[in-house]
């Protein structure tokens, strides 16, 4: 009996094999974060779906968790079953050497995607990620732009600690520093939580003091600073008194500006799939990558709301 | 005449640490900024005149936490435990309610269907936390850790996007302004379900059978109680009130995010019972004293924001002054004062009798 269901598993497994390989000429392991994470998610993870489908030629395996030691055990997983690539947007920084050590011993290629791993460079052939730091600066260089006397931020941060809060402070942290009439009203962290940044924002207009600029580090808090301003009755966006500004795209952001009702929303890209797979065209026929470096910077934009338009929400929008 | 006042002081005698420290909390704001209980009258930007002002904030924001420390109280007192899914279970109440609305158009008919749609939604998991806690007899606790463990997660499939929006005045009513009435809608609300559980109070006698439940169960259903009927029926309240808090909460920002939306809530709504002088171990009840508790909890964040403490530490800043009010209000600490009170009573006594 125990004979029987042996040579049936391996049979199975031949045939799931042989089928597999004649679907596709390319297997890939994808280890990611799960879609229902954030809406940056979901677009990154219809991004690779997209991409890396049959139609394309590909066979991919994927492997969602928000937590890094299922990552590992995914990816140590996608090792043994033999795919040809593995790409991961690791739960946390550290801990993959182990992992990526035994990937380059299988000869199977890594590509890092969205987030850095904080490993040796020779553990991996590329990563396309975003870069925060930059959409801090395309932000502030966008409010400098806008010549006002005065700057008095009510700056509404994520949770502490994280590359996007990070990122998006430190260009602004570095201006208010350097100019006399930038001043930070209030600095909180709201978590990315909505009601939280409606909080924040209602008790500096209880307490009356001045100010003129939301920057808030993601679209939903600014969302919620706005809540707060209406139910004051304070004008807001191209016209009006307070400047409200966003990050990550989202659609219905993106209509806000259109609507005149934000004025600057910075990009956060999620789409890095169709860089991987060209990379990964080129491994396949057999050239060398020559990367100038091996992190490759998503492109990433800023829109103002006077200059928007609906192609661009259809383009670079997220989620609905 | 000096008997009555006796009785009815030790009547509500539980309210006074709940007031004592918003008491203390108001007291320290006048101090400090005299200017921060002041209300405005404004204008909002759909036009109506509204209030505004650190009061009404307070009130305001304190609304979706006081309706879930109204049911968190009846759980509490009729099963000696606490349900700590209250958070996800107002994400998947909320959830349900935007799905509805996402149907089709947004009038007031959807959104009394979605009112309706999320309560029975809510009211199926509180059966089930209910029927883990009074059929099959685990803690409330581990019960309802279920719930809290998986509760975001069915929250994201039912709408499947991040954060799915519903943009409508009629949702603003809710969550905000009723055009023309000053007032912020929530704290309506909240005044609204207290009149509904006060009447549900009066006109049955679930307050006493839930006291008498929690007191001593063996003995409650000696006397013909229902009891598992009792704890269910606590945690199908519960569920209503976590349904009317995802709504408020969903309504204040026109979009759901079942991550962030009243997360870590579950926490502050026991400490609201707690503050309100309840035995977290069940028997003899309050609402009236979680409500202010929820206030009281309220009011401490929104001043530790007007001071500028930054938000990481506003949680810090908060532990030390619920250590103060919970020891405050321990039996220990209470007994200790008792003592205190005679002796002082009985010195002065002596003294009259001295001085006669």
């Amino acid at each position: 009996m125990k004979k029987f269901a042996a040579l049936l598993l391996a049979m199975l497994l031949v045939l799931t094999m042989t089928v597999g390989s004649a679907m596709a000429e390319v297997t890939v392991g994808i280890v990611n974060n799960p879609p229902s994470e954030s809406g940056y998610r979901e677009a990154n993870v219809k991004d690779f779906e997209a991409v890396f489908s049959a139609e394309n030629g590909y066979t991919a395996k994927t492997y969602y968790s928000l937590k890094n030691d299922e990552q590992l055990a995914a990816a140590q997983q996608f090792i043994t079953d033999g795919v040809d690539y593995l790409l991961i947007s690791a739960a946390e920084t550290t801990g993959w050497d182990a992992v990526l050590t035994s990937a380059q011993e299988n000869g199977i290629p890594v590509f890092l995607f969205d987030r850095m791993i904080a490993c040796d460079e020779s553990l991996y052939e590329a990563a396309v990620v975003s870069d925060m730091a930059n959409q801090g600066k395309l932000a502030v260089e966008w409010l400098i732009a806008q010549n006002l006397e005065a700057y008095n931020i009510i700056h509404i941060q994520g949770a502490m600690g994280s590359d996007a809060q990070i990122g998006r402070t430190g260009a602004l942290d570095a201006q208010v520093a350097a100019n006399d009439n930038w001043k930070l009203v209030v600095q909180q962290t709201a978590t990315w939580d909505e009601a939280e940044a409606k909080k924040i924002t209602e008790s500096v207009i209880n307490s009356k003091e001045a100010f003129n600029i939301i920057y808030a580090e993601n679209d939903g808090m600014a969302k919620g600073a706005v809540a707060a301003l209406d139910e004051a009755g304070i004008s807001h966006g191209v016209n009006g008194d307070v400047i409200v500004m966003g990050f990550d795209c989202n659609r219905w952001a993106l209509r806000e500006l259109l609507a005149g009702n934000w004025n600057y929303d910075g990009q956060c890209s999620p789409f890095q799939a169709q860089v991987i797979s060209d990379l990964i065209q080129k491994l396949e026929a057999g050239e060398a990558l020559n990367l100038e470096s091996k992190k490759i910077i998503s492109e990433e934009k800023g829109f103002d709301a006077k200059t928007l338009t609906q192609e661009d929400i259809d383009t670079y929008g997220l989620g609905e | 005449m000096a008997k009555q006042t006796k009785i009815n002081w030790s009547k509500h005698s539980q309210l006074i640490v709940p007031l004592l420290s918003i008491a203390l909390i108001v007291l320290f704001n006048a101090f400090r900024d005299p200017s921060f209980f002041s209300i405005e009258i404004t204008t909002n930007n759909a036009g109506s005149t509204v209030l505004t002002g650190n009061l009404i904030s307070i009130l305001n924001g304190a609304s979706e936490l006081a309706i879930l420390a109204m049911g968190m109280t009846l759980v509490t007192a009729a099963c000696g435990g606490q349900d700590i899914s209250v958070g996800a279970l107002a994400a998947i109440a909320g959830s349900v309610f935007v799905k509805v609305l996402r149907a089709g158009e947004i009038t007031p008919v959807t959104i009394a269907l979605g009112f309706v749609a999320c309560c029975v939604v809510a009211m199926a998991f509180g059966a089930f936390n209910g029927t883990l806690v009074s059929a099959f007899k685990i803690q409330p606790m581990i019960a309802t850790l279920v719930l809290f463990t998986c509760g975001r997660s069915v929250a994201y499939w039912i709408n499947g996007g991040a954060t799915p929006t519903v943009e409508s005045p009629l949702i603003n009513a809710i969550g905000s302004f009723i055009p023309g009435v000053p007032v912020p809608t929530p704290i309506l609300i909240v005044i609204v379900t207290a009149i509904v559980l006060a009447l549900v109070f009066r006109f049955t006698s679930l307050g006493l059978y839930t006291q008498a439940v929690g007191i001593n169960q063996r003995a409650a259903r000696l006397n013909g109680i229902n009891t598992t009927m009792i704890k269910l029926l606590s945690f199908m309240i519960l569920g209503v009130c976590c349904a009317i808090a995802g709504v408020i909460a969903v309504s204040r920002l026109s979009l759901i995010n079942h991550e962030t939306l009243l997360l870590d809530i579950e926490m502050d709504a026991i400490l609201a019972v707690a503050i309100g002088g309840n035995a977290l171990s069940g028997g003899k009840f309050k609402i009236a004293g979680s409500v202010l508790g929820a206030y009281a909890i309220q009011a401490l964040t929104i001043t530790l924001y007007a001071m500028k403490v930054p938000s990481t530490d506003v949680k810090a800043y908060k532990a030390i002054v619920i250590i103060l009010i919970v020891v405050i209000g321990s039996p220990v600490v209470k007994a200790k004062l008792s003592q205190l009170w005679k002796k002082i009573k009985e010195g002065k006594q002596g003294k009259e009798a001295v001085r006669a």
